[in-house]
C-alpha cells in the first residue's frame, strides 16, 4: 500500500509541530551537491556533504536521540538562509546552533571560528591562538574537520600558515568554491 | 538486544504495512486520519522503547487501538467489526474478541503480552506508563478473563 506523498507529508509536518521530535532532517539540494541539514528544538545540529542516510541517521540518533525523522518544514529557516547565502545575499548566518557533545575546547574554538568574517581567512594558528592555546593549531584543524555544521560555522575560512588550504571536510574543492563565492579567493 | 532504530527508518520500515491495515479496517477515507494517529501514537512512545524486537507487532497494536477508537467515536455502541476474509489470524486478533469488555489498559496489556509476546518495557512504552503498571494490568485483565470463564 503505497503512502501517497500528501499523506506522508502531513504526519511528518504534524509531528514536527506537535514538538514529538529528537531531531528532524531534510537533504537540500545546493551548489556543493546534496547536504543533509538537521536541527533540533535548541536549533541547527549538523549540516553532512554527500550524506549516507543509514550512517547520518545513525549518528544522529546517538546524538540527539532515537525520535529522528525527515521533517522538511522543520528546517525551513536553515534552507531559507543556505540558499540566500549561495546566491550571495546572505554573510552572516542568523541561525541558532545546537552544539551538544563537544569537549569545551572544542565549543570555544568554534565559538572563535564564528567571529572569522566572510570573505576573510584566518590560519589554523591563529584559532589556536584565540581560543586560548596557541601552538594547537594541529587540534584545531581536528576540530575543522569534525565541525558538525560546516558553512555556516565557517571552517573553510581557516587556511595552513602559508594560505594554502591545507584540507577541508568536505573535500578541498567545496573549501575553494566556498571561498570565490566570498570572494575571498581572486585569483 | 537490538539498537531501537532512528524512528525514520522505523517509519519507513511500516508504513505502507500500517495502512493497508488500517483501509481494511476503516475504509479509505477514515484511513489516513488514523494513519497519522498511530504514527503520532508510536512517537509519543518511541523515546521509550527498551527494545527492538517486535516493532512490526508493536506499530500494528497501536494501530489496532487506533482503529477502535476510531469506531468508538464515530458509532459508540456499535461493535468493531472483525476482518472476515483472513485465512490464518494471528494469536493477537484471538485474543482481540477473547477481551472485549475488559478495561481498556487491561485488555492492552493483555493483547501486547499474549498476542503479541511483547515484553512488560515495550508495554509499557506503549501504553504511555512503566513496566510495573504494564504487568499489573496485563495480571489483572487474565484475572477477570479467569473470573469471566469460569462458571
Amino acid at each position: 500500500m503505497t503512502v501517497t506523498p500528501d499523506l506522508d507529508n502531513r504526519f511528518r509536518d504534524a509531528a514536527a509541530r506537535l514538538g514529538l521530535l529528537d531531531a528532524a532532517f531534510d537533504v537540500l539540494e545546493s551548489p556543493l551537491g546534496e547536504l543533509l541539514v538537521a536541527a533540533t528544538d535548541r536549533g541547527l545540529l549538523r549540516i553532512s556533504y554527500d550524506p549516507d542516510p543509514n550512517v547520518e541517521l545513525e549518528r544522529l540518533a546517538r546524538l540527539a536521540g532515537s525520535r529522528v525523522l525527515r521533517a522538511p518544514r522543520a528546517v525551513d529557516l536553515v534552507r531559507r538562509e543556505l540558499d540566500e547565502y549561495f546566491d550571495q545575499r546572505r554573510s552572516v548566518f542568523d541561525l541558532a546552533l545546537d552544539l551538544r557533545g563537544l569537549t569545551s575546547f572544542s565549543t570555544q574554538v568554534l565559538g572563535e571560528l564564528a567571529r572569522v568574517p566572510y570573505g576573510h581567512t584566518a590560519t589554523y594558528g591563529e584559532l589556536a591562538a584565540r581560543a586560548g592555546r596557541p601552538g594547537a593549531a594541529r587540534a584545531v584543524g581536528t576540530i575543522m574537520n569534525r565541525n558538525p555544521v560546516p558553512i555556516v560555522l565557517p571552517c573553510h575560512r581557516i587556511v595552513g600558515a602559508s594560505g594554502a588550504l591545507v584540507g577541508y571536510g568536505g573535500g578541498l574543492d567545496r573549501k575553494e568554491r566556498l571561498l570565490r563565492l566570498e570572494g575571498a579567493l581572486l585569483i | 538486544m537490538e539498537a531501537i532504530p532512528p524512528f525514520e527508518t522505523f517509519y519507513e520500515e511500516h508504513r505502507s504495512l500500517v495502512l493497508a491495515v488500517l483501509r481494511k479496517r476503516l475504509g479509505r477515507e477514515r484511513a489516513d486520519d488514523a494513519f497519522q494517529e498511530t504514527f503520532l501514537r508510536a512517537l509519543a512512545a518511541y523515546g521509550r522503547l527498551r527494545n527492538a524486537e517486535n516493532l512490526r507487532a508493536w506499530v500494528l497494536t497501536i494501530a489496532e487501538r487506533v482503529a477502535i477508537d476510531t469506531y468508538r467515536r464515530i458509532r459508540p455502541t456499535a461493535d468493531v467489526p472483525e476482518l472476515s476474509h483472513e485465512d490464518a489470524r494471528p494469536a493477537y486478533e484471538d485474543l482481540g474478541e477473547l477481551t472485549d469488555g475488559l478495561p481498556a489498559t487491561e485488555r492492552a496489556a493483555v493483547v501486547l503480552r499474549y498476542g503479541y509476546d511483547l515484553t512488560y518495557d515495550q508495554i509499557a512504552a506503549a501504553l504511555g506508563s512503566n513496566a510495573t503498571a504494564a504487568r499489573q494490568a496485563a495480571s489483572a485483565g487474565v484475572r477477570r478473563l479467569r473470573a469471566r470463564s469460569t462458571p
